[in-house]
């Protein structure tokens, strides 16, 4: 196992330097470079001065100099400061943003797996019954409804006309004076429509992928050899067959993760939650190049670390997956 | 070969999703292509005397903020979306198609290269890549047909990949070969046309992704720009008015969704035709 995950780590490396090559690539594409943008609005700026800032900024360098200082900061996770009136490290905005994204995340994860593995299982039991035959449907809807549109609905059924739930901000305004549970209780408020947004279309994927499994598994001749034996029913659905089932849907979790983060940019914005999503949106509308740049990196290698947790539970799961390799 | 496509357009049409999806994708060809001659006002037609005007026998569907009439810029949005939906899916196929048959052909150190290309760009949440190019490039409904396109190809690389490593050891690609056929002509004459099929249904389904992506982006101001009408950005205005105007935010949505449930639907329906094995489920 040790040897294992040795490999998957060093696997890791190319596909990192992938990452920084190709985000160094997009912020190569910006016509200009970041100096024009605080040039070109300062009728101060001569010739001289511009040329020493862009020799300040290692702008006046080849591109594969560029890269590598670049690269190297990175290493260091320095980021450089954003440029937004704050002013700060790109690195510091990042952190304390990130557990508010994953926690949520988190959340909307288990809350996917929770619905969606017995609405799988259910309809591949009982293929072609009006259970099924409704969950297809809703499958169908949960994947093509536009994510900010169902969170608007939502807004105006809950929040405007019913007045349920707040529909902004992770908090309220007398947050400070409320006790513990009122504080915990806002904040579950707060969190029910976009954890409820950012969980509905990955539900939707996941059921149907949890009843194409399981339509897979009970063809299976271990299954009819369960079934030969004398099992009952419920013993060979939920012991023999969901357990086979449920493997792949390991490799699904790691391949959701980007989606799930990228994802948050469109809720986080419209819900006003200061996650990561948020954070990349104002920096994209601000053109803040050093906060786009880290935020782009650190998605993308967390998106690898989630893959690489999944691969590593994959293959615990599964003793063939370690032994093949 | 006709033979064979007559089989699929008969399978097809006892395909009730199929069906479903293809009268859907018709209709919005129709309403896209005559939207001009149809619409009740021009779509940028401003008055201010009927402003946030609910939906009644006048604005079948209420007016904007600046008295437009939200049916008919409905109509007009239809263009857009399918559009960027159409340019984006034709790059993202053409790109995932050549790096998919490179790969799956010549194999060794030019596949791994490829498919490693391919782990990266899985690492980037797409949205943020997207965003991050429109960033820098700057946002208009050009730059987004090629962002949406260039960042999503991988799906159809990885499938015309598959289908190239399984067919190019068949008899007929060796038969080929040994009449002298280069690779050029053995990969676009002889085996892409029979690993079309997954690709066929990796588009139709792509259009459904790139229309959401599209509406995404203009919804949040980063896609197609005001005043043209885009059902993302005519949402964004729905959203700013909120808590006065609800058919800004009910109608165009449901436009898109119907749009990309029709693509949906169309393209899970040409993979049951085409996949016998699924078909039985």
């Amino acid at each position: 196992m040790g040897l294992y995950i040795l490999k998957r780590l060093l696997l890791m490396i190319p596909v990192l330097i992938g990452i920084t090559v190709i985000s160094f690539t997009v912020m190569k594409m910006a016509p200009g470079d970041p100096i024009s943008l605080v040039t070109d609005l300062n009728p101060n700026m001569n010739e001289e001065t511009i040329a020493r800032l862009r020799a300040h900024y290692g702008l006046d360098e080849p591109w594969y100099v560029q890269y590598f200082k670049w690269l190297r900061n990175m290493l260091m996770l320095d980021f450089g400061r954003s440029f937004a009136s704050d002013n700060r490290p790109v690195i510091d905005k990042i952190l304390e943003r990130i557990p508010i994204t994953l926690s949520i995340n988190l959340i909307s994860l288990a809350l996917i797996l929770a619905i969606a593995i017995p609405i799988g299982v259910m309809s591949a039991v009982k293929q072609g019954s009006v259970f099924d035959k409704s969950t297809t449907v809703f499958v169908f809807l949960g994947v093509s409804i536009p994510s900010f549109w169902l969170a608007l609905l939502l807004m105006i059924l809950f929040g405007i006309q019913l007045e349920w739930l707040p529909i902004s901000g992770i908090r309220s305004l007398d947050y400070a004076e409320l006790s513990t549970a009122g504080k915990i209780l806002d904040m579950a408020k707060h969190l029910i429509l976009p954890v409820f947004v950012s969980a509905f279309a990955g539900l939707a994927g996941m059921s149907r992928y949890m009843r194409s499994n399981m339509l897979e598994v009970i063809r299976q001749d271990y299954v009819t050899t369960a079934r030969a034996k004398g099992l009952d029913e419920r013993t060979v659905i939920f012991r023999h067959a969901l357990r086979n089932a449920l493997l792949p849907v390991i490799t699904i979790l790691g391949l959701s993760v980007p989606g799930l983060i990228g994802g948050g940019v469109i809720f986080e914005t419209i819900f006003a939650i200061p996650g990561m999503g948020q954070l990349f949106y104002q920096s994209v509308m601000m053109r803040d190049y050093p906060t786009i740049m880290g935020v782009l990196v650190i998605g993308a290698a967390l998106t690898l670390l989630g893959n690489l947790l999944a691969d590593l539970g994959y293959s615990l799961a599964d003793p063939r997956i370690r032994v093949s390799e | 070969m006709a033979t064979v496509f007559g089989d699929f357009s008969r399978r097809l049409a006892k395909n009730k999703m199929a069906m479903v999806g293809l009268v859907v994708v018709v209709a919005l060809f129709v309403v896209a292509l005559s939207a001009r001659y149809v619409s009740p006002y021009p779509p940028d037609d401003i008055d201010t005397s009927q402003i946030l005007m609910p939906p009644d026998l006048a604005h079948w569907l209420g007016t904007d903020v600046l008295g437009r009439d939200v049916f008919s810029r409905l109509l007009h949005g239809a263009g857009v979306s399918l559009s960027v939906g159409f340019v984006a899916v034709g790059i993202s196929t053409m790109i995932g198609v050549v790096l998919g048959a490179m790969s799956g052909y010549y194999g060794g150190a030019v596949d791994r290269i490829i498919m490693r290309f391919v782990d990266v760009m899985l690492c980037f949440p797409s949205f943020f890549l997207i965003l991050a190019v429109i960033a820098f490039v700057g946002p208009s409904i050009w730059n987004i047909m090629a962002v949406i396109g260039v960042t999503s190809w991988m799906g159809v690389c990885r499938l015309v990949r598959a289908e190239f490593l399984s067919i190019r050891e068949r008899d007929f690609v060796l038969a080929a070969r040994s009449q002298g056929a280069g690779d050029l002509r053995i990969i676009f004459i002889h085996i892409l046309p029979n690993s079309m099929a997954p690709v066929l249904v990796a588009a139709t389904l792509g259009v459904a992704a790139a229309v959401l992506v599209e509406s995404g982006l203009s919804f949040l101001g980063l896609g197609v720009q005001p005043p043209d009408p885009s059902w993302g950005n005519m949402l964004t205005e729905g959203k700013d008015n909120i808590e006065i105007a609800w058919w800004l935010s009910v109608f165009p949505g449901m436009a898109i969704l119907i749009t990309v449930l029709g693509y949906n639907l169309l393209g899970e329906g040409i993979r049951d035709t085409l996949d016998p094995r699924l078909r039985q489920r």
